[in-house]
């Protein structure tokens, strides 16, 4: 038989061989313009036009910030975070040096350690970001890959919910925003709370902008499942919990993924917008009290913000990319 | 009673389209016995997969019905397995986790695991992709993966093995490879087997009986051609016997002449003639 002629390759020795010599030697130089060289050009050009065209630029804050005061900005803040975190820690050492010598005076004396009352830095508010669009993110996947899926599954449902979907989708974060702080004031009251009710309004609002891409695409992905596929499933009658495991969410992984993706960039868009205008911690509010700072540095401390957003996103990006390639069986 | 293995009565299959009910099967008649192999033949559109799809329980039919074993078939199920066109072989899983699923639903509670993993792997050896147990339906040929599809039907251990044109979609030196393991694995097994084909030397060569259908609407059985060639059979030698040819011209005559379709070239008649099958398609889609 021709066709079972074609043992595995990779057993020969030869081919492994070959392999690790490919590995070695230079890669192909077209594709390392291509990957590279090319992308470098592209940054390049857009930092000389960025260094001359922003002196001709001039705002109440004086003139627009070129690369490089954008660059010393970046390093300034970093500086600021490293002086913070230092006095953070002789705080901390400070108080427990005195902790220890009130419980050499009295053993049973009642200590304690505040927290360092200084104000979040740069690097602080992107941690804080990072963690709130990430919650939110998660909560509006647990809530989108499981209705996604019912909808999918269920034509009437799907027709029944369709046009709700298709109205709330295109809300912009910055309507949402007031009714979520509203209904979260009221809501979650509690003498110890476990999260701030900045962090909950924002994610909240993370959430209800983000989940559409994704439960759109999960019903989309869960009715476009291969009727061959789910003949099989028929003959071999898989209960409804089998089916829904073993040929519906493998079928529509990749569907699913396209959706997160778009619900991550968009989480963390409508996150930035979100600390902005309600006041909660993050890069947002960085951005917000720079402007409303109006110093000569505000200026480039914003710039800086907004190159961190964006690496940032391309990031996240990136990282669902790799995720996708790990799971996604058509990758 | 009779006392056949198989036995279709008086089915009749409607579809519902725009323009009302669309008969696609009219009173079809047909039995078939244990270890029997059985092609259907027929013009595209006559309801082939039709009949087909009542046997395995995929579609109703609504008037008659068939009967397997003394049990009336109402909706699909392992005992009788599909072999799809197009493999429909799960892209996610492995060749061996592909027949697997199927094993592990069908055999659960009745074999071991090892009992279960051994019979993945006598079934795989049988359409001889053993070999390429870990790879995915994407890494394997057309013809492979088609392998791989008899192979999870025949490890459901079916009463009847249904076959919707198996070979339809793989180039002719494949599917002759095919056809012949399909012979010797028919040989050792001896299912019943129901197959759909529309390629006339693939219906004489493995059948025992072809069933001819009449073109549709309201399709039914036209002829029932007993094929009384000793096995094994082999393609090469056939191609010169007279019995072989005698068959083969029925067949053809079925077809080409008391079923010519009517296709036309020019498109204002084919608007004409053609657009109730069009729906039935539509319908069956």
């Amino acid at each position: 038989m021709t066709t079972l002629t074609t043992s595995a390759p990779e057993n020969s020795p030869t081919s492994g061989v070959k392999a690790l010599i490919a590995r070695l030697s230079v890669p192909n130089p077209a594709s390392v313009g291509k990957q590279i060289l090319l992308p470098m050009i592209g940054i390049l050009v857009f930092l000389g036009f960025w260094h001359l065209a922003a002196p001709q630029v001039n705002t109440s804050l004086g003139a627009f910030p070129g690369p490089v005061q954008v660059w010393e900005q970046g390093g300034q803040l970093w500086q600021e975070h490293v002086n913070q975190r230092e006095r953070a820690d002789k705080f901390v050492t400070m108080q427990e040096v005195r902790n220890q010598r009130l419980l050499e005076k009295d053993p049973s004396a009642e200590v304690k350690i505040r927290p360092y009352p200084g104000a979040p830095t740069f690097l602080d508010q992107v941690g804080t970001s990072l963690v709130t669009v990430l919650a939110g993110f998660v909560l509006a996947t647990v809530i989108a890959v499981p209705l996604g899926i019912v909808f999918g599954l269920n034509r009437y449902f799907q027709a029944a919910v369709n046009p709700l979907i298709q109205v709330f989708k295109p809300v912009s974060p910055l309507a949402w925003l007031p009714l979520v702080t509203m209904v979260v004031s009221a809501t979650y009251v509690s003498d110890d709370p476990m999260f701030e009710k900045s962090f909950l309004t924002s994610m909240i609002t993370v959430t209800l902008c983000s989940l559409w891409p994704t439960l759109i695409n999960t019903s989309v992905g869960v009715a476009a499942v291969n009727p061959d596929l789910l003949n099989v499933s028929r003959v071999l009658r898989l209960s409804f919990w089998t089916h829904v495991r073993k040929v519906v969410l493998p079928s529509s992984v990749p569907m699913i993924f396209t959706g997160l993706r778009v619900s991550l960039g968009i989480a963390w868009m409508v996150l930035i917008a979100a600390e902005m205008l309600a006041q909660s911690p993050g890069l947002g509010k960085f951005v917000w009290d720079e402007f409303q700072n109006g110093s000569s540095q505000s200026l480039s401390r914003i710039m800086v913000a907004v190159l961190a957003i964006g690496l940032i996103g391309f990031m996240l990006d990136r990282i669902m990319l790799l995720i996708q390639k790990k799971v996604a069986w058509n990758e | 009673m009779s006392k056949s293995h198989l036995e279709l009565t008086g089915v009749e299959m409607a579809f519902d389209t725009p323009k009302g009910s669309f008969i696609a099967l009219d009173n079809v008649n047909l039995k078939i016995n244990k270890g029997e192999f059985v092609s259907l033949i027929g013009h595209s559109g006559c309801g082939k997969s039709t009949v087909l799809n009542i046997v395995a329980g995929l579609l109703q039919a609504t008037k008659g019905g068939c009967v397997l074993n003394g049990h009336e078939v109402n909706s699909p199920g392992p005992e009788r397995a599909v072999v799809f066109q197009n493999h429909a072989l799960m892209p996610w899983l492995t060749v061996h986790e592909n027949v697997e699923l199927a094993v592990q639903q069908v055999f659960r509670k009745t074999m071991s695991k090892q009992e279960r993993r051994d019979w993945i792997t006598h079934n795989l050896e049988l359409v001889n992709m053993a070999h390429a147990a870990n790879k995915r339906p994407g890494e394997i040929s057309g013809g492979m993966a088609q392998r791989v599809g008899i192979a999870r039907a025949l490890a459901m251990k079916p009463s009847v093995l249904l076959m919707d044109e198996p070979f339809g979609a793989l180039d002719a030196l494949t599917r002759a490879h095919l056809q012949d393991s399909l012979m010797e694995i028919q040989q050792e097994l001896n299912n019943t087997v129901i197959m759909i084909t529309h390629d006339v030397d693939e219906a004489v060569l493995l059948s025992d009986r072809i069933i001819m259908m009449t073109n549709g609407p309201a399709a039914t059985v036209g002829e029932d051609l007993h094929i009384d060639l000793p096995r094994p059979r082999n393609r090469v030698t056939l191609a010169d016997d007279p019995t072989y040819v005698h068959y083969r011209q029925e067949v053809l005559k079925f077809l080409y002449e008391k079923q010519r379709k009517l296709e036309t070239i020019k498109p204002t008649r084919a608007s004409t003639v053609e657009p109730e099958q069009e729906e039935a398609q539509a319908a069956r889609a």
